[in-house]
């Protein structure tokens, strides 16, 4: 297989495969958790479980101030990287105009040298995030394979799209089939492992939010 | 109740649900909910972390309930749930949480994790792995009708002390009394002055209660052990007396757990909805104070703060009707670092003070507490829960603390001004 096939095949079947894969599985993850339901309450509420939960769904994405104080390495370096997750995937011209191709419309982009220094940025946070997890004692004996094979996944489309717009080692073609090929990977695995929290968080939040809403308590 | 690990195994996965499924799918193992809890931040112990006290119905919702799971557990890869796992969580999951729910209001992913522990819980009895203590208290409820073996003699006395003390009826089994009173066992025994401030209290509102004699106890042992269907054969006795009473409210006393049980768990508990109202005492004074039935003369010395009861506060709602309350009586009161819904556990909730072998533990973490009173140096603290004032009293001694404890019930009763008392002396 020469390297422009390697190229077509990524960009072609693989990507389809991989899109599929993950699309199915996000679906069904999420069909699986819903289908398990919930007991109606009984308990005569004293606050509105719905309002509360949409509230809590947006509000824990700040920590309090002291929770801040406790945790602060490991929420600053996780908005880091969730935040250059967000720019380097969502707002690097060249992956709006492959979004345009599938869903039919885009949105400006920022300026490439941007993009550039928050994809710089990400991958420090990322590798300050491996460090804090295996440094700190809690992070450190709650780790597992799962954890570290999702780090080794999200940072491989970061490090292979950097080098490969920078043209570093090899040429164009090889260099794009990598980024590529290590954005499929994290598709595959995405519904299988903690990853699916980009997805659950949501449900995650609003049920906490209404369970403690319903109580009368803003959680 | 004869356990077994396959009817734990069973408890485990009638007890997930999608709040379940979602929470475990959403967790990052990111240690953010152990800086929460006050049994990690004051041993250092990681296996504390609160969500690591969750792996027993971890396990079985990824074997049950995952396509992954599932498909590992065909090939024999999923981690099981056996004897071993469920005694070396026991200490974790009865010894080392109050159910306070601190952790689940900092998961930045939202997860509740102290229902999660709760639910875990269910399994954990069911297979026989929970505190001998716990076992002993359930017992007790259930063939006694109180953890701490209090029979109606013991209530009846009080009541005979209480009436004797302030000259006034404590109206037992009254049939259509507005109010129907709940009491913990502690407040029988070590805090009478609670029936009495009630009695008073009643008397200057002119509220029509009672005691049922059938259903008096308001603790509930089912629901911190985690056996749902103990926890439902204690409110069920309440439900019948107070519809045989035809009461049109149910008072939950100052116990934290109790109003857990019988507010929020107990119509879910006995599968359906309740034909009277459940309201704790401090929200019942709260509403006589805005009806202007409770009227407070003189104000208290010295600076207050109040300890807000887990059970009440974070995850029962009563978090702003002590403070109008307090607010009636102190024109000192200061809030502790941390108050309110984020409040610190006195740590001995949860059935961790029914516990023996936790003894060391609960006392080793009140240095948080402890930490929190250092911040403002109340000149006494006010609370709303017996088990939170005893364990907080023996927290204080053990810390060389000279600290009174005040319940705010009978606090408000002090301030009524009436000459009831000085009449009845």
């Amino acid at each position: 297989m020469t390297e422009i096939e390697l190229l077509n095949w990524a960009r072609g079947p693989g990507l389809q495969i991989a899109t599929i894969i993950f699309v199915a599985g996000v679906v069904i993850r999420i069909i699986e958790i819903l289908m398990l339901g919930r007991k109606p309450n009984l308990a005569e509420a004293k606050g509105s479980e719905m309002s509360a939960g949409l509230k809590t769904m947006v509000s824990r994405t700040v920590p309090d101030r002291a929770t801040f104080k406790r945790s602060s390495f490991t929420i600053t370096a996780g908005y880091f990287f969730h935040l250059g997750l967000f720019i380097t995937f969502f707002m690097f011209a060249p992956h709006i105009l492959l979004i345009r191709d599938v869903i039919g419309f885009g949105w400006p982009a920022l300026p490439t040298p941007v993009v550039d220094a928050f994809a710089v940025i990400t991958i420090i946070s990322l590798l300050a995030v491996l460090v804090n997890r295996l440094t700190n004692k809690v992070m450190r004996y709650l780790t597992n394979f799962g954890d570290l094979l999702t780090w080794f996944l999200t940072l491989a489309p970061l490090v292979t799209g950097y080098i490969a717009f920078h043209r570093i080692g090899f040429t164009a073609p090889t260099l794009l089939a990598m980024h590529i090929l290590s954005v499929e990977l994290l598709l595959i695995v995405f519904p299988f492992t903690k990853l699916m929290h980009a997805f659950t968080l949501f449900l995650a939040r609003w049920y906490n939010g209404a369970i403690s809403g319903y109580r009368g308590v803003a959680s | 109740m004869s356990a077994s690990l396959d009817k734990g195994i069973n408890a485990l996965k009638q007890q997930v649900d999608a709040s379940v499924a979602a929470f475990f799918s959403s967790c990052v193992h990111c240690g953010i909910c152990a800086e929460a809890c006050l049994f990690y931040t004051e041993t250092g112990d990681p296996e504390r972390t609160p969500i690591n006290k969750t792996e027993p119905l971890r396990r079985i919702w990824k074997s049950e309930y995952t396509l992954m799971g599932r498909l590992g557990k065909l090939l024999g890869l999923s981690k099981k749930v056996d004897d071993k796992l469920l005694a070396d969580w026991e200490t974790l999951v009865y010894d080392s949480c109050t159910m306070c729910g601190r952790c689940s209001m900092v998961c930045p992913v939202g997860n509740d994790i102290t229902l999660m522990i709760r639910k875990t819980r269910e399994g954990m009895a069911a297979a026989g792995h929970a505190p001998e203590g716990l076992i002993g208290a359930s017992k007790r409820s259930v063939t006694i009708g109180s953890p701490m073996g209090v029979k109606l003699p013991a209530l009846l006395a009080q009541v005979r002390h209480v009436e004797e003390d302030s000259g006034l009826k404590v109206p037992l089994d009254v049939v259509g009394a507005e109010y129907m009173l709940l009491l913990s066992s502690m407040e029988i025994m070590n805090f009478p002055e609670f029936i009495e401030a009630i009695a008073r209290i009643f008397d200057k509102a002119n509220a029509s209660w009672t005691i049922s004699t059938e259903a008096f106890e308001a603790t509930n042992s089912g629901i911190q052990i985690g056996v749902s269907d103990i926890a439902a054969e204690l409110v069920q006795r309440i439900v019948d007396a107070a519809e045989k009473l035809k009461v049109k409210t149910v008072i939950s006393p100052e116990c934290g757990h109790a109003y857990m049980a019988i507010r929020w768990d107990g119509p879910n508990l006995v599968g359906k909805k309740f034909g009277f109202k459940v309201r704790h005492v401090l929200e019942v004074l709260d509403d006589l104070r805005q009806q202007g039935r409770l009227t407070t003369t003189g104000m208290e010395k010295g600076k207050l703060t109040y300890h807000d009861p887990c059970q009440i506060s974070r995850r029962g709602g009563v978090i702003d009707e002590p403070r109008r309350l307090i607010d009636m009586v102190s024109d000192n009161f200061v809030e502790m670092p941390d108050h309110g819904k984020m409040n610190w556990c006195c740590g001995a909730g949860g059935g961790v003070s029914a516990n023996e072998r936790a003894d060391e533990i609960r006392l080793k973490v009140f240095q948080r507490k402890k930490d929190q009173f250092d911040a403002i140096r109340p000149d006494a603290i006010v609370s709303a829960c017996s088990n939170c004032r005893i364990h907080l009293e023996d927290g204080l001694e053990e810390y060389n603390m000279d600290i009174p404890l005040l319940s705010l019930t009978e606090m408000i009763a002090e301030h009524l001004g009436d000459d009831d008392r000085a009449g009845a002396a």
